[in-house]
């Protein structure tokens, strides 16, 4: 195989980078927000988090083997979407939860469409839509952290119900002392990871800047005393914005490859978010807004072809030169 | 012996849910128990074969170019018939099936053999082709509605069967429907293509 003379156009560039490498790069990334998410809600956390990624891994390796493929699971995929499942669930969930989202997320949500790559949603949002459906008895509690099985509703589910009695303290919305999912509710470490991915270029900015910005100016715009009086702060900070922002819509295989799709695409993911917190059934919405802008990013893409190198800009290229 | 071919086929080879898929509006919406299933299915298995008949026997004195109001005409009969005996006789399962009883006249599998089967065949292979799809269709209903009802309800005939069993909601709701028909075609097309 090795012998055989491969013939490609140029530019003949190579990069070091691969699969396995950004796989694993996000996977540290995530690691301060888990760990975080670990030193917030307890053991209960940890817990979960092992049985999501225990059973995603699993479920890719005998897939792959049933199917006679090649056995990828080294290369950190299947562990990626299951760290991201656990962290966009409660704490203090049985056991069987995280392992049956995780297989749910690789088994349907990946494989059978075909694998990395071939996935039209995120795998990891599937399993938690999945989940959400099928016991939502479980994935509505939350424990408050510090405090042993003591449940609290998040910051955007007393909002939505008004019992949102007192402004929470910004600086506890940023540090993650609040109710929520696993790995969503550390600001600060969820910002460490993602600063690095964007450093090493890994994922653009365009994504999560329209997704944040849009949701903020949208809950800002529509506020509860009338237009331009919104907490847009708070909602920036609460909830899963940020991990969804960072670390889901950034998806490649999900999301747009052109810097105008990303735009489009985190824009539509902020309407769509804010849309669903403010007037929607649910208090919390960017995961189902990133499943839906993942449907519409074929439509995006078609949009959004790039001009092909060398050919010429459709209408001004005449105009302008004589 | 070809009477009893067309009667057959129907069951698996050209099943009208997982093969020929047809009829999978009420396929999908009504199995979410056995108890509905069966009786989508024996209403349709009803109409079905009784239509095919009627249609085969009258099949030379239709206008091709009219022959599909005619044959909704034959159909809407039937479905009415069995409107009115599940109304009067069964009120709890027409409140369940609610508006997929009437809308058999439109039902794929119903208009299908009858264009496909019955105005092409005589009235002994009609009546077995209709017996056989129908049965066919009930059998597939019966699949997927005892799939959904255990796992979406924890219950088979809406009895619990472990106690401990905590159900999938989604599965009982619209997309377990599609995803449980999806996962069982790729079942059947494995199995086929091992053969």
């Amino acid at each position: 195989m090795n012998n055989r003379l491969t013939v490609l156009s140029s530019p003949h560039l190579h990069s070091r980078e691969s699969v396995p490498r950004i796989m694993w790069t996000v996977v540290a990334c995530l690691i301060p927000a888990g760990a975080a998410g670990v030193y917030l809600f307890g053991m209960p956390a940890l817990r979960t988090i092992a049985w999501a990624a225990v059973a995603a891994v699993a479920c890719e390796w005998i897939i792959q083997k049933l199917t006679k493929k090649k056995i990828t699971v080294t290369d950190g995929s299947a562990i990626m979407t299951g760290l991201l499942l656990a962290y966009n669930l409660p704490a203090d969930v049985p056991f069987w939860i995280p392992v049956l989202g995780s297989i749910f997320a690789v088994a349907i949500a990946k494989h059978a469409f075909g694998g990395l790559g071939q996935n039209i949603f995120n795998p990891a949002l599937v399993g938690r839509a999945f989940l959400v459906a099928s016991w939502p008895k479980y994935l509505t509690v939350f424990t408050k952290p510090g405090y042993d099985a003591v449940t609290s509703a998040t910051p955007l589910a007393m909002l939505k119900e008004g019992r949102l009695a007192e402004q929470i303290p910004y600086l506890d919305l940023f540090l993650g002392r609040r109710a929520g999912c696993i790995g969503e509710v550390c600001i600060v470490a969820l910002a460490a990871g993602a600063l690095f991915l964007l450093i090493r270029g890994y994922i653009s900015w365009h994504i999560p800047a329209s997704f944040i910005a849009t949701v903020g100016i949208f809950t800002y715009i529509f506020g509860p005393k009338g237009f331009f009086t919104g907490d847009w702060l708070f909602h920036i900070l609460s909830g899963g914005l940020i991990l969804g922002a960072f670390f889901m819509a950034t998806d490649y295989v999900t999301s747009p490859p052109t810097a105008r799709g990303h735009l489009i695409f985190g824009v539509g993911c902020g309407i769509l978010t804010s849309v669903i917190r403010l007037w929607g059934g649910y208090p919390e919405g960017v995961s189902y807004a990133i499943l839906m802008m993942n449907a519409a990013t074929p439509l995006i893409d078609r949009f959004t072809k790039p001009r092909i190198y060398g050919t010429a800009k459709r209408k001004k290229a005449t105009g302008t030169g004589v | 012996m070809k009477s009893l071919n067309e009667l057959i086929k129907g069951l698996i080879k050209e099943n009208p849910a997982f093969v020929l898929m047809l009829g999978l509006c009420p396929f999908l919406a009504v199995s979410v128990s056995i108890a509905n299933g069966i009786g989508m299915g024996v209403a349709a298995t009803f109409v079905l074969v009784c239509s095919n008949v009627i249609i085969s026997a009258i099949k030379n004195f239709i206008p091709a170019r009219i022959r599909i109001p005619c044959y909704i005409v034959v159909i809407a009969t039937f479905v009415t018939i069995t409107e009115l005996v599940m109304k009067a006789y069964s009120p709890a399962l027409n409140r369940a099936l609610g508006i997929y009883v009437p809308l058999i006249v439109v039902n794929c599998i119903v208009l299908g053999r009858a264009e496909a089967f019955a105005s092409k065949n005589n009235v002994r292979d009609s009546l077995f082709d209709g017996i056989g799809m129908g049965i066919g269709f009930t059998l597939a209903l019966l699949l997927i509605s005892g799939i959904r009802e255990f796992l979406g309800a924890g219950k088979l005939f809406s009895l619990t069967v472990i106690k401990s069993f905590e159900p999938a909601l989604v599965i009982a709701m619209p997309p377990g429907a599609l995803l449980v028909i999806a996962l069982l075609l790729g079942f059947f097309n494995l199995i086929k293509g091992r053969k």
